[in-house]
């Protein structure tokens, strides 16, 4: 039952909320979640039916994660990060 | 069109000769015309050091001196710092201090370093950092550079 | 998988690299040493304005000159579609990286390759350049960040819309990207501190700085297959984006890193690759282009110049309580800049409870920026440093007492979401308390002491490895991983340590893509971690495999054969490593492991550096006395590549420090594009580096392996910075500190 932090930039869909708890196995549900919850919401963190280039997902201390299909289920955190490269 | 100039000299020891245009640099003709690859270009207008030799024992930038301009000097390359199958005491130190990274540097301090020492082997931090700094390095912070050329000075 | 710092046999020794012998003679093989039959020159013209419309290219008479076998332009390339591609590391947009690659239309920036000839050698192909006629139509031009910002900006791209987060503005911009991060509430932190301290900040535009420029060599003659040979952080992104420009199937191309001058981000976007391919295409020979000094300044990939405002709130016990930051990075002439790393960093050595960060991806008429070791990390951290050593001045406590006041730990949430995990920072400052550096009592007048920290995520992501054994013991360990700074030696190292062998005994070859698994790039800190991993892994199999025909040879079963050190036992007959190879070979199949991994973690390195400065008031002359590099390395594979990782970070950060800066004219073009003018330190303008290593393990590596490449770029300018304050009481905002702003800056406090 990982907790889904909403991007800050994405409260104005949820009316404030920042946070979710929920029950999911992989991202895309977690998306369908709060989509259902938030409509809209699906449009901003995808795109068409992959998760936005410019993101990438942390599950607890991962990071990198980059597909919908990433695995959530035991997870605690679920957070959406701007993509980063290094040098 | 230019005349194609003849030149004779001496590089590592051996007789050369070579034919060349009035523009091409001694880094040119090393490189494409000797196929000594060893000296590198790194900015191909004097101000990294990657591409030194010695002539007539003083480090030069090659990419600063004409082909025709050795007409009868003693050039020594990279290549030529150690006898054949055998690393130089400079080379040697080089790699038992990790003083290299990228090591596209390297031979350019090599054949500096080798000069320097052969100088002024009591030569002191700031006159090794002094006579070095026409020799640019990005990797190492020079830390380790230093200190393998104070490991040659130690060991003799 | 444990992690600890036990007896190892091999790991923490420091052998000689396995390529050490080519490098100290000149024979290793750089992009600029292979040769192939038939080779051509290339060069590639640039555009002279910093914003213009290609009206017409009329490459006749180039086309017509002796020794000329080819001439391209942008019309050359295929039309790319404006769709994004995964590198791996990072994302880019395909139109624009084809774009730069090659200008179609619209020049962006002064250094825009517009075309590119291939002749019998460099001269010809140079002259054959300037007879290239283009005729254009010149544009209003912008360089600063803030100016790019304004409504009234020169716009680069018609169709660009400031992206907030999926939801895109109406009205075009310059400005691609904004991002916005939030953390606890930011009214409520700054209404508890006692003492509240604002600055803003500028930096310059700075170049990675790689001795040996960009290089590559292509054949796209014979057999359909296009085959490159390039200098290049990553075989597999450069296959990539090489194809994706071209259009053409990844299948198609081959590409072989060859050993590289240097890289430090600056060499994983293509710039050469698609135009050899496609001057060998045309002429029907190989196609070498070597890149000029001035092009690698004015075409290739600098680090963002930035504007920066930076806030924090502290109680008067020195805890700090609230941080906002204002951030605006170039992204150069298209958009995709380092603005995200930014963002997540201005912070991330400090327990905040409340934060707020906006962040600015901003076009403007510079090359588009690339990564620089740590892209976007530096920048803050000279903000953020210097505004904690000011809060620690108003609240008269000690600079280091109050960082370690506030240090992050693990279980810190950082402002971007992320929990860390066990991190070593506190381990760092108390290294620095301990320290001989921070002991020493530093003299005389003019002189300061400063320190800074600084975090870098470090990666993990894909690495492929293959190893098999050789009759007398010896194993060939084959890797995607191109060799910048010695790590095909420790790599080799760990999978020496697992299969209990020396490390000589183990042949380490970074080989083309047909040749070994998917490989991410060089960078990121992630080689020594990632692909070390993956040896260890493929050693791992090796031994399951070896145990399991010892004990078809000894008679027993595969659970009776324990590896004690290397050393397979059985029940009543053991064998070494090399004794049972050599046994092994007589029948059966060979022994060939492989391994591949893709770690979905940070390894998170801190550094925190101590800087000791004297200042000359009379020419603004700043003179480094002393410097220490402290870093939390994990574990350190072969401890002298990991000080040298220090070391090298440390200085480039002392050079974008004090001296290094693109300086634009009032044409908006750089003045200063050679080693000459953009002035790097050399081994006069530094001290010796001294390093200390610190060892937190990374739970997630079976050695503790933390990055180190990234880490010790991030605190030099910022602790430089607080020392010359400490040396002159006077703050310096702007980067760089060179001698002419320095000295003003010193006779208007005067």
């Amino acid at each position: 039952m990982p907790i889904v932090f909403i991007p800050a930039q994405l409260k104005s869909l949820t009316g404030g909320v920042s946070q979710v708890e929920m029950e999911a196995d992989n991202v895309r549900q977690v998306i369908e979640q709060l989509d259902q919850q938030f409509p809209g919401i699906r449009d901003r963190l995808c795109d068409g039916d992959e998760l936005a280039r410019t993101l990438q997902v942390s599950v607890d201390s991962s990071m990198g994660a980059r597909g919908l299909r990433t695995k959530v289920g035991d997870a605690r955190e679920v957070h959406f990060l701007p993509v980063i490269g290094g040098g | 069109m230019a005349k194609t100039v003849l030149v004779t000299t001496t590089i590592n020891g051996e007789s050369t000769e070579f034919l060349c245009k009035p523009r091409e640099s001694l880094l040119e003709i090393l490189r494409d015309t000797l196929g000594m690859t060893g000296s590198k270009e790194g900015c191909n207008n004097g101000n990294c050091g990657a591409c030194t030799v010695l002539i007539d024992g003083l480090p030069v930038d090659s990419c600063l001196v004409l082909g025709v301009e050795v007409e009868g000097v003693e050039i020594t390359t990279i290549e030529g710092i150690a006898d054949v199958g055998q690393l130089d005491p400079v080379q040697d130190c080089f790699l038992d201090g990790a003083a290299l990274q990228c090591g596209i540097c390297t031979p350019g301090f090599i054949v500096t370093a080798r000069a320097l020492l052969d100088k002024k082997p009591d030569a002191d931090e700031q006159t090794i950092r002094f006579d070095l700094s026409g020799n640019l390095c990005r990797c190492t912070g020079y830390d380790k550079i230093v200190r393998a050329i104070q490991a040659v000075q130690e060991s003799n | 998988m444990s992690s600890g710092n036990g007896n190892y046999r091999v790991l923490g020794t420091r052998p000689r690299r396995h390529d050490g012998a080519e490098k100290v003679t000149g024979s290793a093989i750089y992009a600029n040493d292979v040769q192939l039959p038939g080779l051509l020159t290339g060069f590639v013209l640039r555009s002279p304005h910093p914003h213009a419309r290609i009206r017409s290219i009329d490459t006749s008479e180039a086309e017509a000159t002796e020794g000329v076998f080819a001439v391209i332009s942008g019309k050359d390339f295929p039309e790319v579609a404006d769709k994004v591609a995964d590198l791996g590391e990072g994302s880019v947009n395909l139109s624009y990286l084809s774009g730069n690659v090659m200008a179609k239309g619209k020049v962006l920036y002064k250094g825009h390759a517009v075309a590119a000839v291939a002749a019998v050698n460099i001269h010809v192909a140079e002259e054959a350049a300037s007879k290239i006629k283009i005729d254009y139509e010149v544009l209003p031009s912008v360089t600063w960040v803030l100016d790019a910002m304004a409504d009234d900006a020169p716009l680069l791209h018609e169709n660009l819309f400031t992206d907030h987060m999926g939801e895109k503005d109406e009205k075009p911009s310059n400005t691609a990207v904004h991002m916005h991060f939030e953390k606890g509430n930011i009214e409520e932190g700054f209404a508890a501190a006692d003492v509240i301290v604002e600055r803003e900040f500028k930096t310059a535009t700075v170049h990675q700085g790689y001795i040996e420029p960009h290089v590559s060599v292509a054949d796209w003659t014979t057999s359909g297959r296009l085959k490159i040979w390039t200098a290049t952080q990553g075989a597999f992104t450069a296959r990539q984006q090489t194809a994706e420009v071209l259009q053409i199937p990844i299948s198609d191309v081959v590409v072989t890193p060859c050993e590289i001058g240097g890289g430090f981000g600056g060499k994983i976007a293509v710039y050469l690759e698609p135009v050899t391919a496609l001057l060998s295409k045309k002429s029907g020979r190989p196609v070498r282009i070597s890149m000029t000094r001035a092009g690698v300044f004015e075409g290739t990939g600098p680090t963002p110049g930035s504007f920066m405002r930076v806030k924090i709130g502290a109680t008067s016990d020195g805890k700090l309580v609230a941080g906002e930051a204002w951030l605006a990075y170039d992204a150069g002439a298209y958009p995709g800049g380092m603005i995200g790393p930014g963002c997540m960093c201005v912070f991330s050595c400090y327990d905040i409870e409340h934060a707020v960060v906006d962040g600015y991806d901003v076009c403007m008429n510079k090359p588009h920026t690339q990564a620089y070791r740590a892209p976007g990390a530096t920048q803050v951290a000279f903000a953020c440093e210097q505004v904690v050593d000011e809060i620690a001045e108003q609240l008269g406590i000690c600079k280091l007492e109050i960082r370690q006041l506030n240090a992050a730990k693990e279980g810190m949430r950082r402002v971007d979401g992320p929990v860390y995990p066990r991190i070593g920072l506190v381990e760092c400052l108390d290294a620095v308390a301990q320290s001989d550096h921070w002991k020493s009592p530093l003299e005389g007048e003019n002189r300061g002491r400063g320190i800074a920290a600084g975090f870098w995520f470090g990666c993990g992501l894909k690495s492929s490895v293959s190893a098999s054994v050789n009759h007398d013991g010896t194993v060939n360990l084959t890797e995607g991983s191109p060799d910048i700074g010695g790590t095909r030696t420790s790599i080799a190292m760990q999978l020496a340590e697992v299969l209990g062998i020396d490390t000589f005994d183990v042949i380490p070859q970074v080989v083309d893509t047909d040749s070994v698994g998917y490989t991410d790039v060089t960078g990121g800190s992630r080689v020594t971690f990632a692909t070390g991993l993956a040896a260890y892994e493929a050693g791992l199999d090796l031994q399951r495999q070896m145990a399991g025909r010892a004990a078809d040879l000894w008679e027993c079963s595969a659970d009776d054969i324990s590896v004690v050190e290397g050393e397979f036992k059985g029940p009543d007959k053991s064998a070494s490593f090399k004794e049972l190879a050599q046994e092994l070979f007589k029948d059966g199949e060979p022994l060939v492991a492989r391994a591949s991994v893709a770690p979905d973690c940070s390894t998170n390195g801190f550094a925190v550096h101590i800087a000791d400065v004297e200042v000359d008031p009379e020419t603004g002359k700043v003179t480094i006395l002393r410097y220490t590099a402290i870093q939390d390395a994990g574990k350190a594979i072969h401890p002298s590549y990991v000080e040298g990782q220090m070391q090298g970070g440390a200085v480039q950060g002392i050079g974008w420090a004090l001296n290094e800066e693109y300086f634009f004219n009032d044409n908006d073009t750089m003045d200063n594009a050679s080693f000459l003018d953009y002035r790097m330190p050399t081994m006069l303008d530094v001290p010796m580096i001294d390093t200390i290593i610190v060892e937190v393990a990374n739970p997630d590596h079976p050695y503790g392996v933390r990055g180190v490449g990234e880490p010790p770029i991030v605190p030099p300018p910022a602790a430089i910075a607080n020392a010359i304050s400490e040396a002159t009481t006077t703050r310096f905002f702007e980067l760089p500190m060179s001698p002419p702003k320095v000295w003003k800056g010193l006779s208007e406090t005067s």
